[in-house]
């Protein structure tokens, strides 16, 4: 029993898929194994900017044990249309030119042809075969360059959107957007303080572990089915009924295991060539991506850069607040700078603000969400100036943040009005940390040490649409039918739900997820929606089972369903407390009221109840010698409404905090000036380590969250958000250094003091 | 397509033969040939772990040995840990904690951990953190997955 009134609810049971995973047998997409299976290989880019002007696979094709190669010729033509997949927006001519290049290449990595053989090493030797002859082109490949008027331009018929209209103007700019509220001059007027810096952060990856993968199998009717890793069957299923240009009866996608995705599964790119290739040879055909190819040619996140002022009273007020954001979409337009937008400023509440933001294409990889997309880059510029009006005014961060805090009614500046949230809770129990009041120790070595916070918001998207389906088995458990992706724990925090609106035990349910032809649309496993708005339709589905269960009962007993009580488990006649029943005993008695006892229930709650807020603390220490920063302890406050399986939540803000701190310190993309990326291995993009990371202390605020049932509230993005800033206004605090350019690696740290010792 | 030679091995505690190219990896090999698909390919080049198994007693990512090297040598995999109907007090462990969210880093954090707990029953926070250094997860921030190693040392004393 937890101690929060409910039965299931806020224990930690053991995960459902628990033994298959630590014993090494559950399937992810790579394990597949299929009779006549052929192995597929992605011929990719030398160049960031080229025009194809011919493609000759003939001595490909006459290798022994090549059985087809394919390019952009073998693809229909997609329509120049928008679809919408849960946590991105893609338009379909442009995914469809990103899965294999139509004309020209527009990042170094970008696919051009697919290959399928006998085996992988006579598939790779293949690609060698292919000769491609390119026009090379002029590249740009940071967001700044790409808005200079010489620019070379990626494609010559986008016209920049600007303010929500169209111009003439051909530029890399796809769009300018802007919110406005109040009046930002006068707010600056009204400042005793007012700061405004500029920042950058570079491309990082979302770095799952699992490499791409997909194996396609066309049959001799048209049918196509496709095993994949991915965050989103259905996404992917109609990703491909587009690019394909097939009925959406005859696409089927399988979901195998999935390791790991962060925003980075949603986007097909294997998958429609591994169709075409098994099209074309009758057999099923495998595609996985080595590493290398998994950093250049899918989508990472965007470089930015962001210029930020803000204007504040002695007394810790906030009058004003403006911003300039510039994101890099990639090859293709469609950066999350919107939703950077969206987040920036949104812990607080400001009457008089104004966001300018650009969406510009470069020629690198088309970015794609990564965790609270937008969020974590847009979050640095305010939280790191906010230290500093802190430091000018005298003000504890904490003390100024809540003071300024969101909070029910607060209208964030892209428009929507905050509901019940929990930023000033959040806020609250950060000051009141042990973290927070304990002071920080002096080293004894010579190493700098300092401590910072930041604050992070993200949305958590709309709930979306969720299908459940359940049937009931003769001993009373369930076997419950999902379509969401269990990417880190959702199979457990859904069933979980199930069982508490049915007074069942985790471990009675059985949850299976399935195919596209198995059960209802379901969106994708992001946007922190899954357990709110999966778990949303789990609720949905045991009332109406109870309902069901009701009506088998009043059969037995002879009674009206509407007079019959459900409590604790016991189905109940209201006026004869002698006919009573388990869930278990009226289930065992199927076969006597009807049958099967089943249900099935679809979903789409109106919002997310509002997003989520974190708080963080941290300590470093920074070597004077050598730059590095190692992180001593850290504190992740969050409002996670209310914990279904609190390990889980743990985990999400755990892992969520040293993806943040790896972006903060280490990770980027590095290019050099031919526009290629340089460091595209584990060991050069260097992710955080066991070695690199310290204990992530948690604290779990419950703000239920008055949009679910059981008050939900997505947890698994905003844990990001916080940590660059929170390392950077750390930093300061050891260096007396404040780096505004991510990431804040040994040898930037290293020169920011030796400028300031010389 | 080159010539494929018979290498012998004992896998999991069986006498096993294959056959693979002189090119093939034994990460190659265990999945594509023998389908123990437990160990993962994450990067190919030793940088991530997710392939790791042990090798005569020794701890290593089997994308980096070739299939022809483990001719007369004992490999375990994430297929031989544990026992029928019971697991390995490590993967019970990981699962108590949580200690993973994706599981595709998972066989090869387990069988890391298994050579570190075979060489040094008792180690420190630090020792379990220098030690599994060379697995990478993505997903849990490693938090979890040193507090069940330490408690699996813990409970085994």
């Amino acid at each position: 029993m937890a101690t929060n009134g409910y039965n299931v609810i806020g224990t930690r049971p053991i995960r459902h898929d628990g033994a298959d995973k630590v014993t090494g047998r559950a399937i992810y997409g790579a394990d597949i194994q299929l009779t006549g299976l052929l192995y597929g290989a992605i011929l990719r880019s030398p160049h960031p900017h080229a025009r194809i002007i011919k493609i000759d696979t003939s001595r490909a094709e006459a290798l022994p044990g090549v059985k087809a190669v394919a390019t952009a010729e073998d693809l229909p033509q997609a329509a120049d249309k928008m679809a919408d997949l849960g946590e991105t927006i893609v338009n379909l001519r442009d995914a469809s030119n990103n899965v294999l290049a139509y004309g020209k290449v527009l990042y170094k990595g970008h696919a051009i042809a697919g290959v399928a053989a006998s085996n992988l090493h006579i598939a790779q030797e293949a690609l060698e075969l292919i000769d491609v002859e390119y026009e090379v082109l002029p590249h740009v490949t940071w967001v700044m360059d790409a808005m200079k008027e010489d620019a070379p331009i990626l494609h010559e018929d986008m016209k920049t959107t600007s303010l929500g209209e169209e111009t003439d103007k051909v530029s890399n700019i796809a769009n300018h957007f802007q919110h406005k509220i109040g009046d930002p001059d006068q707010g600056f007027a009204d400042a005793d303080v007012v700061v405004e810096r500029e920042f950058t952060t570079q491309t990082v990856h979302q770095g799952y572990i699992e490499p791409h993968n997909a194996t396609a199998m066309w049959n001799e009717e048209d049918q196509l089915t496709v095993w994949t890793s991915t965050q989103g069957a259905f996404a992917v299923r109609e990703q491909l009924t587009e690019i394909l240009k097939l009925p959406v009866s005859k696409v089927k996608v399988v979901p195998l295991e999935i390791g790991g995705g962060f925003g980075g599964k949603i986007s097909v790119y294997g998958d429609p060539v591994a169709a075409i290739l098994s099209k074309k040879t009758g057999h099923p055909v495998k595609i996985t991506m080595g590493r290398d190819e998994v950093f250049e040619g899918t989508g990472p996140t965007p470089a930015s850069y962001i210029k930020v002022k803000i204007g504040a009273t002695n007394d810790g007020k906030i009058t004003a607040a403006t911003t300039y954001m510039a994101y890099e979409a990639g090859a293709y337009p469609g950066s999350p700078v919107g939703a950077g937008a969206g987040c920036i400023f949104s812990p607080y509440d400001i009457a008089n603000a104004q966001i300018d933001g650009y969406d510009v294409c470069v020629n690198k990889p088309k970015t794609n969400a990564y965790r609270a997309p937008g969020a974590t880059n847009a979050a640095l510029a305010p939280e790191t100036v906010i230290d500093e009006i802190c430091e000018i005014i005298g003000m504890d961060p904490l003390e100024f943040r809540l003071k300024n805090a969101a909070k029910e009614g607060s209208r964030r500046v892209d428009g929507p009005v905050h509901p019940r949230i929990g930023c000033v809770e959040t806020t609250e129990a950060a000051k009141n940390s042990d973290h927070y009041n304990t002071a920080l120790e002096k080293s004894d070595n010579g190493m700098l040490r300092g401590r910072g916070v930041a604050s992070g918001y993200w949305f958590n998207f709309n709930g979306g649409k969720s299908a459940i389906s359940v049937s009931v088995n003769g001993d009373g458990t369930i076997n419950m039918l999902e379509g969401s992706t269990d990417i880190g724990g959702s199979r457990a925090s859904i069933s979980m739900q199930l069982a508490e609106t049915i007074g069942l035990k985790a471990t009675d349910i059985n949850p299976k997820i399935v195919d596209t032809d198995s059960i209802g649309y379901t969106d994708v496993t992001g946007g922190s929606r899954t357990t709110f708005g999966t778990g949303y339709a789990a609720h949905a589905t045991g009332q109406a089972l109870i309902h069901e269960m009701k009506a088998r009962a009043s059969k037995l007993w002879d009674v009206p369903a509407d007079a019959i009580d459900y409590t604790d488990g016991v189905f109940c006649y209201k006026d004869d407390k002698e006919k009573r029943g388990t869930f278990k005993e009226i289930a065992k008695q199927a076969g006597d009221t009807g049958g099967p006892i089943v249900a099935q229930v679809s979903t789409q709650p109106d919002g997310s109840g509002g997003g989520a807020f974190a708080t963080h603390i941290c300590d470093v220490e920074v070597d004077p010698e050598t730059g590095k920063v190692d992180v001593l302890r850290y504190t992740a406050v969050q409002d996670v409404g209310t914990a279904i399986h609190p390990s889980y939540v743990e985990g999400q803000i755990q892992g969520g905090v040293v993806q943040g701190i790896g972006w903060g310190l280490n990770e980027e993309y590095v290019y050099n000036d031919d526009g290629m990326m340089t460091n595209a291995s584990f060991l050069d993009y260097r992710m955080p380590t066991t070695l690199d990371t310290p204990m992530v202390e948690t604290i779990l605020v419950e703000v239920p969250n008055v949009a679910h049932p059981y008050g939900v509230r997505g947890v698994g993005e905003v844990p990001i958000v916080p940590p660059p800033a929170a390392l950077a206004n750390a930093i300061y605090a050891a260096t007396g250094q404040r780096i505004r350019d991510l990431p804040m690696s040994p040898p930037r740290v290293q020169a920011a003091i030796a400028k300031n010792a010389g | 397509m080159s010539k494929k030679v018979q290498v012998q091995t004992t896998i999991n505690g069986d006498e096993t033969d294959f056959l693979c190219e002189p090119r093939n990896s034994l990460l190659e090999v265990l999945r594509d040939n023998l389908t123990l698909t437990g160990a993962k390919e994450g990067c190919n080049n030793g940088n991530c772990g997710a392939c790791s198994v042990i090798l005569d007693g020794r701890l290593v990512n089997a994308c980096c040995v070739l299939g022809v090297e483990v001719d007369g040598c004992d490999v375990q995999t994430i297929e031989g840990i544990g026992s029928p109907g019971e697991l390995h007090p490590l993967q019970q462990k990981f699962l108590e904690h949580a200690a993973l969210q994706c599981g595709i880093c998972t066989p090869g954090f387990i069988l890391s951990a298994k050579a570190l707990l075979d060489k040094n029953p008792n180690p420190t926070e630090h020792e379990v953190r220098y030690w599994l250094a060379g697995n990478l997860c993505r997903c849990t921030g490693y938090d979890k997955i040193i507090r069940a190693v330490l408690d699996t040392a813990e409970e085994s004393r």
